[in-house]
């Protein structure tokens, strides 16, 4: 897993609440046995006319060459429904490495901080400053000091995030090598309970 | 000190806590299916370990698989690719499949109930957000990402932080026509479909218990459409009934020491809930979604919301989701024409489910425009319900029953709703383009579906009812 510690970035806004994984990565785009490669189905329906990647829909924003960055910023309660963590293959692949909402699902949570993708919860108030920026703009998230600054205006935002967590995306380290580290322990639970 | 339901369960489960961070929870049951795995055991060989505890994993082949001629080769090529990959990795790290052609399949969360796999005071995941499922077995059971398969495979744990206590109560008698499909909708349109992110979520009260097993599957599956991190019901007699004598239901000696177990597993009467919900049964009518979320469901007799009905937050989700299912404020959602019946997926496409559309069919047709697919949730329901002549029911009123799979919920096989066409699902999601690019869902009981059916458009299944 790549590590993040300051993304200084324009962003690609999708002012849309209660995005799914369905909306993010369409089931019929599930069908790899790699990981790889997603990005370019990222928001398939939303960007495309009829399934058609000749017919690209002008007023997506991913369609608009104004935007770009590696920061995805979306409406409150960001990644709802299925598990597939092709969701957050797809943003990764797709360049990003942070997504900000005012909310989270939390199979999507975990499954973006697994890839190294970093989630920021922002308040309802400073995601709408966000929304009300111009392309122009740059947000720095910092890692380390856990904070999100609009550039421009240079307002500013806490966001909260999992000591354990923080640790691994700062350093790149997988929650599988921690629990392969944990074998004894583990060995030692499954004696004493059974 | 008093405890809830969950945190019984989870303290019996912790192998150590992280300071500050998650605990290592360990996992009893490990369900995998085609599409969210391959990518966990790639992992898995490439650091050159073999799965840890290969007892506890159990496969089945359910998401993309064809419902028809099952016993030929998969057709669509990347499907058959990550069937034969799951065949493969099951063989080489001794992982139990039951894929295609096996009695026991079907979908992965149908088969380990009717199995006896799933069972009280358990963890158990799946690459699957229905996962939560299980939980109607008053176990913690939810869904994982393909990283965390890998690290169920690897060490037969999992970090996690532990959730928030929700419960819902649901008390009093259920109206005539009206079935858990509806309690779970009913509860969705009051809380929303992020009501209950962050939470675990225990269901309770009169009208829950009164529930067969298979109805209070439905309630917990859709735990997750909430925004639940799990949920869950106390397991009783009617769960310990239900487990006994199945496939892997503990016998004799090992069932005594369970069912000591099993019947510790309820929240203590001063047990404290972080928040907590009451709905009072007699309330909730047939209940239908017009949206594309499953929290946009109403009485089938109600109107579809206007603007200035609804919170100022949601006004904007509320005319793009209209405009997509190409509904208006303010109008009736009965009697809309319906193009298609979907009668299946994890939610409801049990035998109880197939037995109460059939005793509601019986003697009727379809609607001639209407297409009717019905989808046993396994080959096990599948064999019963022709065991009972279900199946002839259903071919004399016109109805198509096929293989069991995941279908039309999805759309990864063939079984797509076209662009603009109306469903009525018994399926758990009527996001935008679920079930096809375009298609619009409609989500309800397996009744209310089966009296859309019949009249092809959506019906209040209480005036069909003798």
């Amino acid at each position: 897993m790549k590590a993040i510690t300051t993304i200084n970035s324009h962003f690609v806004p999708v002012n849309i609440e209660n995005i799914d994984t369905d909306q993010i990565i369409p089931a019929r785009f599930l069908k790899a046995t790699t990981k790889e490669g997603f990005g370019k189905n990222l928001f398939r329906d939303w960007r495309y006319e009829n399934d058609d990647e000749t017919k690209p829909k002008k007023d997506f924003p991913l369609n608009q060459p104004a935007y770009s960055g590696e920061i995805l910023v979306a409406g409150k309660n960001f990644g709802c429904g299925s598990s597939r963590e092709h969701a957050a293959w797809s943003i990764l692949d797709a360049g990003f490495r942070v997504v900000v909402s005012s909310f989270f699902a939390d199979i999507f949570k975990n499954n973006a901080l697994n890839n190294g993708v970093l989630p920021v919860q922002v308040s309802d108030a400073f995601l709408h400053k966000i929304f009300a920026q111009d392309s122009n703009t740059e947000l720095t998230v910092d890692l380390e000091k856990q904070s999100i600054t609009i550039n421009a205006t240079n307002e500013q935002e806490h966001f909260d995030i999992n000591s354990y967590k923080k640790t691994c995306l700062l350093n790149g380290y997988d929650d599988i090598d921690f629990l392969l580290s944990t074998k004894e322990d583990i060995q030692q639970f499954e004696t004493l309970t059974t | 000190m008093s405890k809830t339901l969950f945190e019984k369960i989870w303290e019996k489960h912790i192998v150590k806590t992280i300071d500050g961070g998650p605990s290592v929870l360990y996992i009893d049951r490990h369900f995998i299916h085609e599409v969210t795995s391959p990518q966990a055991f790639t992992g898995l060989n490439k650091r050159g370990i073999k799965v840890f505890r290969p007892a506890q994993t159990i496969a089945t082949a359910d998401h993309n698989v064809p419902t028809l001629n099952q016993h030929l080769p998969i057709k669509e090529e990347l499907s058959r690719l990550q069937v034969e990959a799951l065949k493969k990795n099951c063989a080489e790290h001794g992982v139990e499949l039951y894929g295609l052609g096996h009695p026991f399949q079907g979908i992965v969360h149908v088969i380990g109930p009717e199995l006896g796999i799933t069972q009280p005071g358990m963890t158990i995941v799946c690459g699957d957000s229905h996962t939560s499922t299980h939980g109607a077995f008053g176990s913690i059971a939810f869904g994982i990402g393909t990283s965390e398969v890998e690290m169920v495979l690897a060490t037969q744990c999992l970090l996690q932080s532990k959730p928030k206590l929700m419960r819902i109560n649901v008390d009093g008698v259920l109206n005539k026509g009206v079935v858990s499909k509806d309690i779970v909708l009913y509860i969705l349109s009051k809380i929303t479909a992020s009501g209950a992110t962050g939470y675990a979520v225990e269901f309770a009260g009169s009208a829950i218990r009164s529930l067969s097993m298979e109805a209070r599957m439905t309630i917990c599956n859709m735990s997750i459409e909430m925004g639940g991190r799990c949920g869950l019901i106390a397991p009783d007699e009617t769960t310990f009934n239900y487990i006994k004598g199945k496939e892997f239901a503990p016998k004799d000696a090992a069932w005594e020491k369970s069912l000591a177990y099993w019947q510790s597993l309820y929240s203590d009467k001063d047990a404290v809930f972080d928040k907590e919900y009451h709905f009072k049964a007699e309330d909730i009518e047939p209940m239908i979604t017009y949206g594309t979320n499953p929290g946009m469901g109403i009485g089938v007799s109600g109107k579809i919301p206007t603007a200035d009905t609804i919170n100022e937050n949601d006004k904007s989700g509320l005319s793009k989701s209209l405009t997509y299912m190409g509904l208006q404020q303010g109008s009736n959602i009965k009697g809309q024409k319906i193009d298609y019946v979907f009668i299946g997926s994890c939610t409801n496409s049990r035998i109880e489910d197939l037995r109460m559309v059939a005793s509601f069919v019986k003697g009727k047709k379809k609607a001639s425009d209407v297409e009717v697919w019905v989808v046993p949730g396994s080959k096990q329901v599948e064999a019963q319900a022709i065991a009972e002549g279900i199946d002839k029911i259903f071919e004399e009123a016109g109805f198509m029953l096929r293989q069991p799979g995941c279908s039309a919920c999805l759309g990864m096989n063939e079984d797509k709703i076209p662009a603009g066409k109306y469903c009525i699902s018994t399926s758990n999601r009527n996001f935008e383009g679920r079930q096809g690019a375009g298609a619009r869902t409609l989500l309800a009981s397996p009744l209310t579906a089966a009296a859309a059916a019949i009249t092809g458009v959506v019906t209040d299944v209480r005036e069909l009812l003798n």
